[in-house]
């Protein structure tokens, strides 16, 4: 307890508390985190992320690092990449992991679906034009299937096709022969996981103590 | 009318049937005696006149021995029984839409032990060793070797609280009311004191995985519910165990020592976890072995059993909770031998589990049945029906007490209608009937079996029977339908790799962490050892990729008419997804590519999980030869799947894109001519038109032609046309030489 007090800008604290939801502790312990992570510098930079032991046997690592510093997913309607976020972008990006709190109500649930699944969207949409494309969902198929052997490309594209012709049967239906679809757009996206129960799937737990000195 | 005619006639038949069984049985009963004199005067004959011919005595062309067979001829007759009621109760429906099959073979076995007892025989008992040795393992192995593991690792930490924070209250809650209520003198229960109390209360408290399986599957369920209730009546087994020997002893030695209470906490972290430990040797032993028998697919079902069987068997001679490690067995077993044997195997292994369930299901219900007109009882109304009381309140209390304590801890908070559920599902059942059976004899065991045959029935018939529609009236979610999507299973991947990562970026080590690294060392270690082949590396997702796709294929081949169709119908093709920007089909391709993609589909592909009613032919290809016939009969009905993938407008998705399923395609279509007339595909594309001419443009091989759908996936087409050739001569020369064409046609078309 005593190492929070000694925590600076508290008042900045509140701010990122109202905005993001989480707790004083646990913002506390996400600065020393980000702080070790920086090696006490003021922003962090890719380079940072990679220097990360465990996240080396991750296949979608690199996605995951882009998505720290993608605009998108700050909140603040932005575009495009960053080279470098600072604490408040950090803490941001986390928060589309917290777990949702018990008095929701479905509105406010309906909401964290739409920011989890937004985020999600925003890692496999990586060219930015608000739709996945068939090369974009086969290199989501192919990076999670990196990790695992010989040559997967084939059979990751055949599944990426199954899984577009999913989507596309389960948003559109009754298609043309001559009609051609464009790819995921972000409402298809939410009609696919509409059963997936994201807002409880895509959390975390976020301490309340600071157990970053038991782990490297 | 017919309907019910048919349907009344078929009770009358079992009724008869039934009291036929039950007649035949006892005119045995009284005709061996006889026949046994008859014998020995016989003999007595022939030694009395050794050398002399022609006495009286014939040659006995037809006799009669009944002694002989007895117990395998009862056996049957049991089994048989249970099996027609079975039966019965499913060609009626109305009965078995209020009255849950457990309650209506109670019912029955009530009847039976009536009519046995009428007839002036002693009905049987269900015997504690045939319940816990033969009766009990079979359904446990089925529910332990279908566990969703997901949900059941995901929920653990509850389960575990339920099983033994629950049954604990309980116990003590019970057995100690009940030594209250036996203080009351007006009772004249005096008698029994508190450790018999505590015992009593060790034996009533577990809730029971069989009525709970037989009632919960009924309903529908949602998975978490139904995880939770069932993992919990698992898991309390251990806690049953440890307290029931530890009272039984202390009753025995009337005295309660500190030391024992000691060695009574020691003993319970021993049992279950020496039992779970058996169990996973076990299964690791079984994984072992499945790797080697490729040699002799017919005997791989048996291990699966027999390895089980051993599990729960060894850990009953240490007193070691046999529930668990059968559990553990199976549950570790799993992955790994699936990996490994055959299709048919897997089957057999699947039905033949389900149907040992069933059968032991239905035979202990009905032994309830029996048992209860049977055993000898002492009615006291104080005692059952505070029983009774008890029992309920002390699980609702339990529940909500818990439930306080857990939601702090949990993701997805546990609500008041869940809570409901978990009490009201807190079923009784056989085990605690057998555990009282195995007391001493005495007054209080009589006394004790009455209160607990009266709570069993309590439970099934009153919970049992009106969980449904409060199920229904409290609009608790049901078993949502599991489509399974290709999507969601790449989401869910994915979210595991990205939560693994979030966690390491935000420096705490959690759950999806350890998940993450115990799967690692499954794979780099564990894999390798226990299963055989290339099959150890291939990664979840194209194993789900492979069976889905399969599975799809066998559905529509089984359907075998346009009106059972998929639910979703949509006329998206592939061509929809990839027209744009899809290079033109480069007919060259180098071999080497082209052996990399066979060696990847065959090395990928998975055995059909699915009913197959035909022989898969990856199967035969591996398996040498099982049957040239259905391989055959197997390419015909490939050849009907596709014909009927035209003629259907199904989504396209499910025929379209694996090359697998294209390459063992393309060859029926040339050896059967194929014209236009035959499959009305106007529907399906314009591009019809342009496959056929296709057809007849390009004859690269012999025997092939360019696919139909040329343009729809174009990469992939050039390279099948290869495949399709090797793997056809490949089949060729494993079996005849083909089925004649013309045969086939006429044979399998569809009307």
């Amino acid at each position: 307890m005593g190492a929070l007090q000694s925590l600076p800008g508290r008042p900045e604290y509140s701010d990122l508390a109202e905005k993001t939801g989480f707790s004083f502790e646990q913002i506390g312990v996400l600065h020393k985190r980000f702080k070790q992570l920086s090696h006490n510098e003021e922003t962090l930079r890719r380079d940072h992320f990679n220097e990360i032991h465990d996240l080396a046997f991750n296949p979608i690592r690199a996605q995951i690092i882009e998505a720290f510093f993608d605009r998108r997913n700050f909140h603040q309607d932005g575009e495009g990449k960053v080279q470098e976020i600072g604490f408040e972008e950090f803490v941001v990006v986390m928060s589309h992991f917290r777990p949702p709190s018990d008095h929701m109500t479905e509105e406010q649930r309906e909401k964290t679906r739409r920011e989890k699944l937004r985020f999600l969207f925003n890692m496999h949409d990586t060219d930015n034009d608000g739709t996945i494309t068939l090369e974009e969902y086969r290199h989501v198929v192919e990076e999670l299937l990196s990790r695992s052997g010989t040559l997967e490309k084939e059979t990751a594209k055949c599944i990426a096709d199954a899984a577009m012709l999913e989507v596309a049967s389960i948003s559109v239906g009754h298609m043309e022969p001559d009609e051609f679809y464009e790819g995921i757009t972000f409402e298809h996206f939410l009609k696919l996981l509409d059963g997936f129960e994201i807002e409880s799937r895509m959390t975390i737990r976020f301490l309340n103590m600071d157990t970053t000195t038991l782990c490297k | 009318m017919a309907p019910l005619r048919r349907s009344s006639t078929l009770r009358l038949t079992g009724l008869l049937c039934l009291l036929f069984l039950v007649f035949f049985s006892r005119g045995f009963a009284s005709h061996d005696v006889v026949s046994e004199k008859s014998s020995g005067t016989i003999q007595e004959d022939s030694h009395s006149q050794a050398n002399s011919t022609a006495h009286e005595k014939t040659f006995p062309v037809l006799s009669f021995n009944y002694e002989h067979v007895r117990t395998p001829f009862e056996i049957s007759l049991w089994i048989l029984l249970a099996l027609f009621m079975k039966l019965g109760f499913h060609i009626i429906p109305t009965v078995s839409h209020i009255v849950p099959e457990s309650c209506l073979l109670i019912f029955v076995g009530l009847l039976v032990g009536g009519i046995i007892k009428a007839t002036g025989e002693q009905p049987p008992v269900l015997d504690s060793s045939l319940f816990f040795l033969y009766l009990l393992p079979p359904i446990i192995l089925d529910a332990g070797y279908f566990l969703p593991m997901r949900s059941f690792t995901e929920n653990i930490g509850t389960i575990l609280m339920f099983a033994v924070v629950g049954t604990l209250w309980n116990v003590f809650f019970i057995g100690g009311m009940m030594y209250a209520v036996c203080q009351i003198d007006a009772a004249e229960l005096a008698h029994v004191d508190l450790l018999s109390c505590l015992l009593f209360g060790s034996i009533i408290s577990a809730v029971d995985p069989v009525s709970v399986l037989a009632v919960f599957e009924e309903i529908h369920i949602n998975e978490l519910l139904h995880i939770l209730v069932f993992g919990e009546s698992l898991l309390n087994d251990a806690v049953t165990v440890v307290l029931y020997h530890l009272f039984k002893e202390f009753a025995h030695e009337q005295t309660i020592t500190v030391t024992g209470a000691i060695l009574g906490v020691i003993s319970f972290f021993v049992v279950s976890l020496g039992g779970v430990m058996v169990g996973v040797i076990y299964g690791i032993v079984g994984a072992f072995t499945s790797r080697f028998t490729s040699y002799s697919r017919v005997i791989e079902p048996l291990f699966v059993f027999l390895y089980s069987y051993m599990a729960y068997l060894s850990a009953e001679i240490f007193h070691l909770s046999g529930i668990m490690s059968l559990i553990a067995c199976g549950v570790i077993m799993r992955p790994y031998v699936e990996a490994n044997i055959s299709h048919k195997s897997y089957t057999t292994v699947k039905y033949f589990l389900k149907m040992w369930s069933s059968v032991s299901d239905t035979l202990i219900f009905i032994f309830l049945g029996v048992s209860t007109v049977a055993g000898p009882h002492t009615w006291n109304w104080t005692f059952v029906i505070f029983t009774v009381i008890f029992c309920l309140v002390s699980r609702v209390l339990g529940v909500i007490g818990l439930t306080a304590f857990i939601n702090k801890f949990r993701i997805v908070k546990l609500t008041k209608k869940d809570q409901f559920i978990i009490a009201y599902g807190g079923l009784r059942g056989a085990i605690a009937f057998s555990l009282g059976f195995l007391l001493d004899n005495g007054e209080i065991k009589n006394l004790f079996l009455t209160a607990i045959i009266t709570v069993i029935f309590f439970t099934v018939f009153v919970q049992g029977m009106t969980i449904r529609p409060l199920v229904e009236l409290l609009a608790v979610k049901k078993k949502k339908e599991s489509k399974e999507s290709i999507n969601e299973e790449i989401h869910t991947q994915f979210l595991d790799h990205l939560l693994t990562g979030i966690e390491d970026i935000c420096g705490h080590y959690g759950h999806h962490h350890w998940k993450d690294k115990l799967n690692r060392f499954n794979k780099t270690y564990v894999k390798r050892w226990l299963i055989a082949g290339e099959r150890s590396t291939e990664p979840q997702l194209i194993s789900f990729y492979n069976k889905m796709e399969l599975k799809q294929a066998m559905m529509m081949v089984e359907s075998g008419s346009a009106a059972k169709l998929p639910t979703i119908v949509s006329t998206v093709s592939i061509r929809n997804v990839q027209t744009k920007g899809a290079p033109k089909p480069s007919r060259a391709i180098s071999k080497s590519r082209e052996e990399e993609i066979r060696r990847l589909l065959r090395a990928n592909l998975q055995k059909t999980r699915q009913r197959l009613r035909s022989y898969s032919r990856y199967e035969l290809l591996n398996d040498a030869l099982e049957d040239n016939i259905s391989e055959a009969r197997f390419r015909k009905q490939r050849e009907m799947e596709r014909r009927m993938s035209h003629y259907l407008t199904v989504p396209a998705n499910r025929q379209e894109t694996p090359p697998v399923r294209k390459v063992f395609f393309q060859p029926e279509h040339k050896v059967y001519t194929y014209d236009d007339s035959e499959s009305p595909r106007g529907w399906a594309s314009p591009s019809c038109a342009d496959d056929v001419s296709e057809l007849k443009e390009t004859p690269e091989k012999p025997d092939q032609s360019s696919t139909p759908r040329a343009n729809r996936d174009a990469e992939l087409k050039p390279k099948e046309q290869d495949d399709q050739g090797d793997q056809l001569k490949v089949s060729r020369c494993l079996s005849d030489p083909g089925p004649n064409p013309e045969d086939d046609e006429d044979s399998t078309f569809l009307p």
